[in-house]
């Protein structure tokens, strides 16, 4: 009788365990039988494109909800980098005094981009470390100076058509947005970056650093942890993966908009948050984020297929959100359980 | 310039300046080789502000360290690592999100190539905890551990370091069995016979005279004296510890309880563990009017959880609670507050205070509903109501709307008191009130303990010091193991039948 409750429990603990799996097995099937070209290549490749996306963002993100903090600013980094490459290829680099212009070949603006990328991180780092800002608002503010920047660089204007000139050496960059193997590029990227994260968080000492300053960020510093390294490391990953995502954007629409990537902050936030990771912190996967990324693209571009209107997505993401974090509380009360129970019978 | 084989570490008049205080005050002490070096003092006295300089924890605001002869100097808890410098702190410091192994090798990491090595992790976590006689598997999580495991944890990461050579243990055994004190000092002494240097902090003074060689007393941030184990007594300590010589004396009582009318009565109160056994097994007991009884037991025996059901926090329990003479439908703790029950829990910060709020509101939160004037907060007759309790428990407010946390920790327990008296209550349970306070104050909290009871207050009193219980109760509930053992009054009451009916209940070899 007992070993049956028990069976149950974990049969339960289990089903929980992989439930965003299950969640977006479920999804898939779903609007397969309604619409019935969801499974055809072009669906795919569309939804994977989009996946990649949020899920580079969401790559970045679970390090910092990891360590008990977040970063509202990935929107508009993705669109101020955007803008910044875009500007690069089309107008180059003037440089007034000496009365040139300078053309990058596309290696060295995307290497350009990527560290801009950390850069903005790195500031975002500092301010919530040396400045003693919270995360949100700190956040919440370079947020509204990327978009800024963003909107500045060219007047509010639209970068369109960019695709380099032959002479100037600097063709090549729709790559990032077009398909090898029949597979989006970003999503080659969204894989390699996706093993890199997991490595860092799982297999060398700077994951379980993480960790720590998530789980207790006191007890992290008296254990000789470097925490506000750790902190402004984990926020310089987050814009490393939006500059990735940036570039990827702009390249699949071939044009720059200052607005690109408004709001999909929220959407890596709910890629990560569906994937298990505890706003808390101290306690994500990389795995769960890349699936919650995957249950949030299907999820958009499938109501989309369907014909649901843009107002009830919205109401219906917002729930699935919330259905995500009562189902994560649900199964940590039953981990507790569990925990006890195996305690008991050991005495 | 400092040299002396039998000394580790040699700290040279050490100032330490808070904004406001001076927590150190001039202060040499000498770290003895292979010596289990006992740092004693009251609650401020500066105890754990040295040891924090020496693990690098803080920095002094003047006077210098020497080891081997050198001076150093430890910016940061890496410094003092690199020397062989370890410390188990009083609060833990450990990461509940965590596993066991995780926790250990936490900040000394052992790598392949950048890689973490998780195999050398397992098996290193394995054979420390087979040392402390613990085998808790290395990946379970440490917030599924009981507190004393995880105080184990502690233990074992500063043991993993191969160059240890001065551990500082602060307070390690608050939160252990008596079984598990066995053990940590058994490890003390092979740590010893290994060349490690130990400094030993603790309040308990009969296990500093079992295991320690050397004392150190401060006071106030200053040296008082410093003497080997084997030339002192207990009284010798007490004395230099309070500038005084203090003990508790049995208070008179007044009242003749014999008379009295039962307020409590709880028949066969049992609250089933989860997942199996009992927390309190079929326990009776009743309260008189004016009465003081105290609970004593062993940590984990049921006490708190007692309080808990009177309290209503578990509804899920069985038996009778009779109040007045009316059973009691215990329902919820806003409830239980109305009908005349106050508690005071036994961790202050975590379930006394709000810290965020200034000394009057946490006085008169549990009873802010009395203060109003229509449906607005009176704050004059609140404040009343609040001075009337700093003047009546002699609480030491400068004003009363500073932090709650600017007070020491023994006027912030009586303020924690305050807020259940201000409640009115019939019934006033105190879960260790002496709990982390220094000694003064511990004798003050016994005096308003007394002059309540005087009043015709009916008092139930946990706690785990065999003479401080015997001082303040007039009569005693043995706990153990969720069974009550032993109901004691008068001259029934010594330390040797509370200390035998505290382990009745527990079955041969479930000790730990």
């Amino acid at each position: 009788m007992k070993e049956k409750k028990v069976n149950s429990n974990q049969l339960l603990m289990t089903i929980l365990k992989g439930r965003t799996f299950i969640v977006l097995i479920i999804l898939i099937v779903f609007f397969s039988i309604v619409k019935s070209n969801f499974l055809s290549a072009s669906t795919l490749t569309m939804v994977a494109k989009h996946v990649a996306l949020y899920g580079i963002l969401g790559l970045g993100m679970t390090f910092v909800i990891t360590t008990g903090g977040i970063d509202l600013s990935v929107g508009s980094v993705v669109g101020l980098i955007g803008m910044l490459a875009g500007g690069l290829i089309q107008e180059g680099l003037t440089l007034s005094f000496a009365g040139v212009t300078l053309y990058f070949s596309i290696p060295v603006i995307v290497i350009l981009m990527l560290i801009t990328g950390c850069l903005i991180g790195a500031v975002n780092g500092l301010i919530v470390t040396k400045l003693n800002v919270a995360p949100f608002i700190a956040t919440l503010g370079t947020m509204y100076i990327c978009r800024g920047f963003a909107n500045l660089r060219s007047g509010g204007a639209t970068f369109s058509n960019i695709s380099g000139n032959e002479g100037l050496g600097n063709t090549g960059f729709k790559i990032l947005g077009s398909n090898l193997a029949g597979i989006p590029t970003g999503v080659y990227v969204f894989a390699v970056l996706a093993v890199i994260g997991a490595i860092l968080l799982r297999k060398v000492d700077f994951g379980w650093h993480v960790l720590a300053v998530g789980g207790n960020e006191k007890s992290a510093r008296l254990s000789g942890i470097k925490a506000d390294r750790v902190k402004i490391l984990v926020y310089m990953i987050s814009g490393f993966c939006a500059a990735w995502v940036g570039m990827i954007n702009t390249a699949q629409l071939s044009a720059a908009h200052p607005a690109s990537g408004d709001g999909w902050e929220m959407n890596a936030i709910a890629a990560t948050v569906l994937g298990g990771t505890s706003m808390a912190g101290g306690s994500g996967t990389i795995i769960g984020t890349v699936v919650g990324a995957f249950v949030i693209g299907v999820i958009n571009d499938g109501m989309t297929m369907c014909g649901v209107s843009e107002f009830w997505q919205k109401v219906i993401r917002g729930c699935v959100i919330i259905l995500a974090v009562v189902i994560d509380q649900t199964q940590r009360n039953l981990q507790a359980k569990m925990a006890l129970q195996a305690r008991n019978e050991n005495k | 310039m400092f040299d002396n084989s039998d000394v580790v570490l040699h700290c040279e008049k050490i100032d330490k300046i808070y904004p406001g205080t001076k927590a150190l005050d001039g202060v040499s002490f000498d770290l003895l080789k292979k010596k289990v070096n006992v740092l004693i003092g009251e609650n401020g006295a500066g105890k754990s502000t040295l040891m924090k300089m020496i693990a690098g924890i803080e920095q002094p605001s003047a006077g210098k360290m020497y080891m081997d002869g050198e001076e150093v100097y430890f910016k940061d808890t890496n410094a003092a690592r690199a020397k062989g410098i370890g410390i188990i702190h009083q609060e833990l410091s450990l990461f509940p999100n965590m596993t066991v192994y995780q926790n250990i090798f936490m900040g000394h990491e052992k790598k392949k190539g950048i890689f973490l090595d998780d195999k050398a992790h397992l098996e290193g976590a394995k054979k420390i905890l087979a040392r402390l006689e613990h085998e808790i598997s290395p990946d379970t999580l440490v917030g599924d551990l009981r507190v004393g495991q995880q105080q184990m944890i502690e233990i074992a990461r500063n043991l993993i370091q191969d160059d240890l050579r001065v551990l500082i243990m602060d307070e390690p055994t608050s939160s252990l069995s008596a079984a598990e004190v066995k053990v940590l000092f058994k490890i003390m002494r092979e740590l010893l016979e290994e060349g490690i240097s130990i400094v030993y902090i603790s309040h308990r003074l009969e296990e500093i005279m079992e295991i320690g060689d050397h004392v150190t007393i401060l006071r106030d941030g200053k040296y008082v004296a410093d003497a080997d184990v084997k030339d002192i007594n207990l009284s010798w300590i007490v004395e230099n510890m309070v500038g005084k010589n203090t003990q508790y004396h049995r208070f008179e009582r007044s009242i003749d309880l014999a008379k009295a009318e039962k307020v409590l009565e709880i028949k066969d109160l049992s609250l089933p563990k989860k997942g199996g056994g009992w927390l309190l097994d079929n326990v009776n007991m009743y309260l008189k009017k004016g009465e003081v009884l105290g609970i004593y037991g062993l940590l984990g025996a049921g006490r708190s959880e007692l309080f808990e059901c009177i309290m209503g926090m578990h509804p899920e329990h069985s038996g009778e609670v009779v109040f007045k003479g009316k059973t009691m439908k215990i329902r919820s703790i806003s409830g239980q507050i109305e009908d005349g029950f106050a508690l005071v829990p036994e961790d202050r910060q975590m379930q006394g205070l709000i810290q965020s709020l200034d000394i009057c509101k946490n006085a008169s939160i549990a009873s802010m509903r009395k203060y109003r004037s229509g449906i607005f907060l009176n704050n004059k007759k609140e404040e009343a109501a609040v001075d009337a309790q700093i003047e009546e428990l002699h609480i030491k407010v400068s004003d009363k709307h500073l932090p709650i946390l600017s007070l020491s920790g023994g006027n912030q327990q009586k303020v924690v008191i305050s807020k259940g008296l201000m409640t009115q209550p019939t019934v006033l349970l105190l879960d260790e009130p002496s709990r982390g306070i220094d000694i003064g104050a511990k004798t003050e909290v016994f005096e308003i303990i007394h002059e309540l009871s005087e009043k015709g207050l009916s008092i139930i009193v946990i706690s785990s010091e065999l003479k401080e219980i015997m001082a303040i109760a007039d009569r005693i509930y043995v706990l153990s193991n969720g069974k009550c053992t032993a109901e004691l009054a008068e001259n029934e009451i010594n330390e040797d039948t509370l200390v035998r009916a505290s382990y009745a209940g527990l079955g041969t070899g479930a000790g730990a």
